[in-house]
């Protein structure tokens, strides 16, 4: 085997004397790497023991010093999900924090800092907490100096800036249980970024030939949007270096841990998350037409393949001991979701119409319904919309779903659908049905279930509340479960591709 | 070990030389995989250069490129040996006039000259230096999955009638995937990790004046900053690297020397292939964008 743990362990200790200022106080590398990868467990990557190994490895043949290799070092060996980057990024910038490009970190020396790279700024950084601190320049100084830093894309500057902005404004105190978004927004609100766009759309208008240019001017909006994100970002970075600094990388890593995206709650994602979701949800509906493709293949045989079976008789000396068959064509399977769209699960359903959008992208014989105390059919606005956000809208303002009062009614919406639909189900058909079953003490007309399982291949129901809520108060999903093939939980993707890679195979 | 490269910046520098512009990432990690002998899985959109990456790669090590194509239904006899059986067949009949016994039979049937030689045990018996390349992995069944793990962590392969054939020397192996389906974890801790992603608007500008070289500062600059801008808006597929190279190309064919909106508009197909994102990206930055604003707009 070619790893050595004694050369490695020299070489960490080798390396840790080179090591640029305050990356590790303590301890060496090693050690550091440990810490390192035992957060990114606790922030839920799956990081094995051969990918920590390789790690180790890997850091030993780059130049330290080089941060940006360091970085993508680590990533290529610990993380092989995608999605997981902005967790691991998260924790690499906590741990090698104070290691960062431009302004080094340690806050002791921040005057001189600032001194010696902005002269103008001299001092910003004395009174951490000081509000209008920095002696020499105003305000409106700093309010220039980062508009023209931003039309110059001067990253040291703007680092500059970011450092002296958050002295000045964010307010920071030792010891102050306030998280880091807190001093974002203080700092952010005082910069002024919205008015800092607009000067540089008007600077940028006059510095053309054609003021009237639009495409100029889009071009232009964007090429500032993408610097202040940038330069948000710097921000953050200097806030987050220096609450590491207040309170230990442990603890900070710790307040920063966020779910991964997998484990997002869909009742309570923020629209960023939602936005994820949707992204990770199409490959996982190619997953399901794959599952239910693949199961009718290999349940039935073909007719004979020749040429394999004279291939395989060679084992036996050329006597055709074993027929083999063809794979048969899978034949399009079909689907129909039934979804609960009412006021309790809304932010479900926002997903669930993005699954059942995704899955008539994979499947030609997808039908939808939604439903609240009445039922309608929604394939059509699937069909007809080129994009999920036009189709959900349609499906929440055109739907007929509200039969009474507008509050779920699961017994009533079933028998409707029976009453329409139940001759159109087939053997061919899987039926999915999404909601909380929170039924309002209606009736649950559960026998629709049961009549729908006879007919179709499949039954299943997916919940989007804590299996600890089942059957509590008005949840009848008891009821229902005893006749379908299988009820989920469903709160999160990690939950729906178990659903989706489990459930198909029996 | 094979050290082909000296360091992280000798990766991007020969890159370059074949007109390839790494960024500091995949060059780190195509050192890495030198260094450390494992497989490279690339992941990234369709078009990105996650192909090309391997060619160029191929080019610099003065190695020859192997190239295994996955698709659903790929199987042991595609990628990796096959008995030639017909030939065998041919064997058996021919054999029969001489009265031999079974042993020698047998032995004579499987033995190399009947061995059909696939990609992946090409890769492994070949004496000159190899780049294998094990492209849109994601594509052939979990299962199927199974029959690299043995190739990728230890380079060999076993075959029943020869025994295993192990590897003179350890190519860059490189694996791609456009994340159609979830790879398994078994195969992933094999591999280093690498998704390259649409570049920056500096990378892009720089790639469109090496591969379309006629081309001057200006347009290309242009040409890199509507590709970024369409690529913020929400579409359902991000134009390429591929295509903004394209786009790049029939702008010098079509004699513009400058972007207007116009000139988007009549060449967006080139772009984008759906006639939905076509039609927004006409709305957002092409002729049907809105009026130009005064300085005044609130």
């Amino acid at each position: 085997m070619a790893f050595n743990s004694a050369k490695v362990f020299n070489a960490m200790n080798r390396n840790t004397f080179e090591m640029p200022p305050g990356v590790v106080t303590s301890g060496n590398l090693l050690d550091v790497l440990q810490g390192f990868v035992h957060e990114l467990r606790a922030a839920g990557l799956p990081v094995s023991m051969t990918e920590n190994l390789d790690a180790m490895r890997a850091v030993e043949y780059i130049e330290l010093e080089d941060r940006a290799s360091f970085k993508s070092a680590l990533a290529a060996t610990l993380v092989k999900h995608h999605q997981h980057w902005p967790a691991f990024d998260t924790v690499f910038e906590v741990y090698f924090a104070r290691w960062s490009p431009g302004v080094d970190g340690d806050e002791n020396s921040d005057s001189s800092n600032d001194d010696r790279e902005a002269p103008e700024g001299g001092g910003a950084g004395k009174q951490p907490g000081g509000g209008g601190g920095g002696e020499g320049v105003s305000n409106e100084d700093l309010a220039k100096m980062l508009m023209q830093a931003l039309m110059k894309s001067d990253d040291e500057m703007l680092r500059n800036i970011a450092a002296m902005a958050v002295s000045r404004f964010a307010g920071m105190e030792p010891g102050r249980p306030v998280g880091g978004t807190y001093y974002l927004y203080r700092t952010l609100r005082q910069l002024d970024l919205d008015g800092v766009a607009e000067k540089m759309m008007s600077t940028s208008r006059e510095e053309r030939d054609a003021p009237d240019d639009a495409l100029a001017e889009r071009l232009a909006s964007d090429d500032h949007k993408m610097k202040i994100k940038k330069f948000k970002e710097m921000v953050e970075e200097e806030i987050r270096r220096r609450l590491i600094a207040d309170r230990g990388v442990e603890a900070m890593a710790r307040t920063l841990r966020k779910p991964l995206p997998e484990d997002v709650e869909f009742m309570h994602a923020s629209r960023e998350e939602m936005l994820q979701l949707q992204r990770a949800i199409e490959p996982l509906t190619r997953a399901l037409a794959a599952r239910l493709a693949q199961r009718r293949k290999r349940r039935r045989r073909g007719q004979l393949d020749f040429r394999k079976t004279v291939r395989h008789s060679l084992s036996y000396g050329g006597v055709p001991l074993e027929p083999k068959f063809r794979n048969p064509r899978p034949s399009k399977p079909e689907i129909m979701v039934i979804a609960d769209i009412s006021g309790s699960v809304a932010s479900f359903a926002r997903f669930t119409l993005q699954f059942v959008y995704a899955m008539a992208g994979q499947f030609s014989k997808v039908r939808s319904w939604v439903f609240i105390d009445g039922i309608d059919e929604v394939t059509r606005f699937f069909e007809e919309s080129d994009e999920i956000t036009e189709a959900v809208q349609r499906v929440n303002s055109e739907a007929d779903v509200i039969w009474v009062d507008g509050h779920s009614d699961y017994g009533h919406a079933l028998e409707i659908f029976a009453q329409r639909h139940m001759g159109e189900i087939t053997k061919k058909t899987t039926v999915i049905i999404l909601g909380d079953a929170r039924n309002n003490y209606h009736a649950t007309q559960a026998s629709v279930l049961k009549e729908i399982r006879e007919r179709s291949r499949k039954l299943f129901w997916l919940n989007p509340e804590p299996r600890g809520y089942w059957n509590t108060g008005d949840s009848v999903v008891g009821d229902y479960g005893i006749y379908c093939d299988g009820v989920f939980e469903c709160r999160n993707l990690r939950q729906l591709e178990t659903f989706v890679s489990s459930s198909f195979d029996a | 070990m094979a050290m082909r490269f000296k360091s992280v910046a000798d990766v991007t520098e020969r890159l370059a030389a074949v007109d390839y512009l790494a960024d500091a990432n995949i060059a780190g990690v195509i050192y890495l995989a030198d260094r450390l002998e494992k497989p490279v899985l690339i992941e990234g959109p369709a078009g990105v250069g996650k192909t090309e990456l391997a060619k160029a790669v191929a080019l610099i090590t003065d190695s020859r490129l192997i190239r295994l194509q996955c698709y659903e239904g790929l199987d042991e006899g595609k990628a990796i040996y096959e008995w030639n059986y017909k030939k065998q067949l041919l064997r058996i009949q021919a054999d029969r006039e001489h009265e031999r016994d079974w042993e020698t039979v047998e032995s004579d049937i499987f033995s190399e000259q009947f061995l059909l030689e696939r990609p992946l045990l090409a890769a492994i018996r070949s004496e000159e230096p190899v780049v294998l390349l094990i492209d849109e992995v994601d594509r052939v069944e979990v299962e199927t999955e199974a029959l690299l793990l043995e190739v990728l962590s230890d380079f060999q392969v076993s075959i029943p009638e020869l025994g295993t054939v192990t590897g003179n020397q350890r190519p860059i192996v490189m694996l791609t995937s456009n994340n159609t389906r979830e790879l398994s974890e078994a195969l992933k801790r094999r591999c280093l990790f690498l998704h390259i992603d649409y570049p920056d608007l500096d990378r892009e500008r720089e790639i469109v004046r090496v591969r379309v070289p006629e081309i001057d500062d200006a347009l290309a600059e242009q040409v890199a900053q509507v590709v970024r801008s369409i690529r913020a808006l929400d579409i359902k597929k991000a134009p390429s690297i591929s295509e903004t190279i394209d786009w790049a190309r029939t702008l010098l064919y079509l004699g513009h020397t400058q972007i207007d909106p116009q000139v988007i508009t009549d060449t967006l197909h080139v772009l984008l292939k759906y006639q939905s994102d076509i039609m927004k990206a006409r709305k957002e930055i092409g002729v049907d964008s809105p009026l130009p604003i005064g300085p005044k707009r609130s």
